[in-house]
């Protein structure tokens, strides 16, 4: 009954009420806590802070209670509150050169100084349902290793870059203002912080999707995981007042750097280029996607020819964004009546002229 | 088995009156929820929208608590233009009960504590998805659309780099010729809804995807119309009293739609009429999409048929 869709205020109430009780579910069952879902299922804040932009497992938690465990409804919820914070400034860039590092791998050589430290992974787990689990009241320990990991653990990149084997990456000047996706409106063509801050907070599931396409040869561009790493590094914020930066605070990032195909012009030898993926928390296929994208963006950069998805800016950026994306698709379902009746008008004129057009000019088939 | 089903307007023959439940206010929150810097800079966009009428203004689209797709534009228009002595009127499909409409006008109520009504002459400002009132709007009154695709040559040409290139250049033959195509196929344009129109002899523009019916509205209309786009981060304008044209050819003049019925409630000949499906044999009865024009006529005692429901009689 389509006239239900005017249900008014009422309905809605009813509506969010009933919400509200599914959400529980069966009261005879302990209600979540935030630390619960914080603690133990830590990658789903860590995804929700990401595409969220906010760093805040706590609120991030909430989120994720709130929406029912639906990720992107948790991501909107986050995006909806980071939106009202004020801004007070822009925070040194993060240097995760200088990261605690819990995780580094990379692809590119056998062993590295560093050397490569699995921490905790999926990667090597058989994928076999563990009924352990099923039980309950597990508290497995790992056990503490014998030699702390090394403090200097040299960027892969930094690495190559001794030889000029790779493409140097210059920080913008100071004095270059920040360009703030949420606060702007995108341009085109974007540039590349731009674009990655447009990636950082893309949808997971599309970016995995792109960075898999260019594997398939929708722009290939013949990637190398140079080196995937997570840990805690230091967040550093210059009060105008002090002119000075000081540490405020730590957070866990996953950061991946893909080398790519190499290039050379007339005035550079031949050197690799990088894609390069940054998220909050630990989401390595995010960040993994990402560093495909992110190279894939930069074909008209290098000459390249940009004819897969993954290469066309305007239609990674316009699209990538999962709540303007679940906001678009899902506005299908309010009412659209009274376009649907100009069409059915429209419709009905057409075939009554094309009824009118065959009975002046029978084709066998007309009639029928 | 066959269900009747009354317009909801008839079954709450209180319902045009303005709202009776008083919503609460939400605490913590700036004056219709967004901050007055945010606010400066939506009203920056919308005095250069008004400046260059029909020309999309890009502005930094804030992600509202309500999601995109849904009238987060409009929303953001309306907070920014509206102030605590205003009344707000929010239709949806030209209805204020519809779910939609009623979520809007109570986010403002929560978050502006202003008055809110249903009547469109009683209204300061109006946000509407789909639908232009039928009641002629004046000199006193803003009419906030929410657009979802502001792009007019969207659906011909993908890239926002052709787009806007094409608006600088005033080269709209693509749409010409998509408008002619229609006429080559079909023997008439067979747009019936986000009929492109021109505005002030100069950009094309996307009317938001309300019934080719409404279009002739615009034309010289003595109220602001100001256009939301969240989701693409768009603001555009037609001031007062600007010419609006929508794009015919001299052979093919613009038309709009037009029933055989009457409005089965208040017996209007000239509103925009919605099907109402009554039974599962093709019976169905024509109402007035404007809830409040076709409360109004009923109030004025004006009678439409009701029924006998009317049932499809060529069968085809």
């Amino acid at each position: 009954m389509y006239v239900a869709v005017k249900g008014g205020e009422q309905a809605i109430e009813n509506s969010q009420k009933l919400l509200a009780e599914e959400r529980r579910g069966d009261t005879g069952v302990p209600e979540l806590s935030l630390d619960q879902i914080r603690e133990q299922m830590a990658l789903a804040v860590d995804r929700v802070m990401t595409e969220g932009s906010l760093y805040d497992p706590e609120l991030a938690a909430l989120a994720i209670k709130q929406a029912c465990g639906d990720l992107q409804e948790a991501i909107f919820l986050l995006r909806a509150y980071r939106t009202t914070l004020p801004r007070f400034g822009v925070s040194e860039p993060i240097d995760t050169g200088h990261m605690a590092i819990r995780r580094r791998i990379s692809a590119t050589y056998k062993d590295l100084p560093g050397g490569q430290v699995l921490g905790p992974s999926f990667d090597y787990t058989h994928r076999l349902l563990d009924f352990a689990l099923a039980a309950g009241d597990t508290r497995p320990v790992a056990d503490i290793a014998e030699q702390a990991v090394d403090s200097g653990m040299p960027r892969v990149t930094d690495i190559l870059n001794h030889e000029g084997l790779v493409e140097v990456e210059e920080p913008e000047s100071d004095d270059t203002p920040v360009f703030d996706l949420t606060r702007e409106s995108p341009r085109y063509p974007a540039d590349r912080p731009a674009r990655l801050q447009n990636l950082a907070r893309g949808d997971e599931g599309f970016l995995l999707a792109l960075g898999y396409s260019t594997q398939r040869g929708f722009g290939n561009n013949h990637p190398f995981a140079g080196e995937i790493r997570l840990g805690e590094v230091a967040v550093e914020f210059a009060p105008e007042e002090l002119g000075f930066p000081i540490e405020i605070g730590e957070i866990t990032v996953t950061e991946c750097q893909m080398i790519n195909q190499f290039k050379g012009s007339a005035s550079q030898p031949p050197q690799f280029t990088r894609g390069y993926g940054l998220t909050f928390g630990h989401c390595e296929r995010k960040a993994m996607s990402m560093a495909l994208v992110d190279r894939a963006l930069r074909a008209e950069e290098f000459g390249e020819p940009v004819e897969a998805p993954a290469q066309d800016e305007e239609f990674v950026m316009a699209h990538s964004d999962n709540v303007e994306a679940s906001g678009f698709v899902q506005h299908l379902k309010l009412p659209h009546y009274v376009d649907f009746q100009a069409e059915l008008v429209t419709v009905r004129a057409l075939r009554k002229q094309a009824f009118a057009a065959a009975e002046v000019n029978p084709v066998s088939d007309a009639a029928e | 088995m066959s269900t009747v089903i009354q317009h909801p307007s008839a079954q709450h023959p209180s319902a045009a009156k303005t709202e009776t439940t008083p919503v609460a206010m939400i605490e913590g929150y700036n004056f219709a929820y967004l901050d007055e810097q945010t606010k400066r800079m939506i009203r920056r966009a919308i005095l250069k929208a008004v400046a260059v009428p029909g020309y999309q203004v890009p502005f930094g689209s804030r992600e509202m608590p309500l999601p995109y797709g849904w009238g987060t534009g409009g929303i953001q228009v309306t907070a920014a233009v509206i102030g605590p002595d205003d009344t707000l009127k929010v239709i949806d499909q030209g209805a204020d009960d519809t779910t939609n409409a009623v979520n809007i006008r109570r986010f403002f109520a929560k978050t502006a504590g202003v008055a809110t009504t249903e009547k469109t002459a009683d209204a300061s400002i109006i946000q509407t998805r789909h639908r232009i009132p039928e009641k002629p709007l004046t000199e006193e009154q803003i009419l906030v659309y929410q657009v979802p695709i502001p792009e007019p040559l969207r659906q011909l040409e993908a890239r926002e780099t052709e787009t806007r290139k094409m608006h600088a250049l005033e080269e709209y033959g693509v749409m010409h010729v998509s408008l002619y195509e229609d006429i080559a196929t079909f023997g008439r344009i067979t747009r019936s809804y986000n009929y492109p129109v021109k505005v002030a002899d100069r950009y094309v523009m996307a009317p938001s995807p309300i019934p080719k019916f409404d279009n002739p509205k615009m034309n010289r209309m003595p109220a602001l119309q100001l256009f939301g786009a969240g989701r693409e981060k768009r603001i555009y304008a037609v001031p007062p009293y600007t010419k609006v044209e929508s794009l015919d050819f001299e052979d093919h003049p613009f038309t709009i739609e037009s029933w055989e019925e009457n409005c089965a409630l208040c017996g209007a000949t000239d509103s925009y009429l919605d099907e109402v499906v009554i039974d599962d044999k093709g019976g169905k009865m024509f109402v007035c999409s404007d809830s409040d024009y076709c409360q109004e006529r009923r109030e004025a005692g004006h009678v439409g048929d009701g029924g006998p429901p009317h049932t499809e009689s060529d069968g085809r």
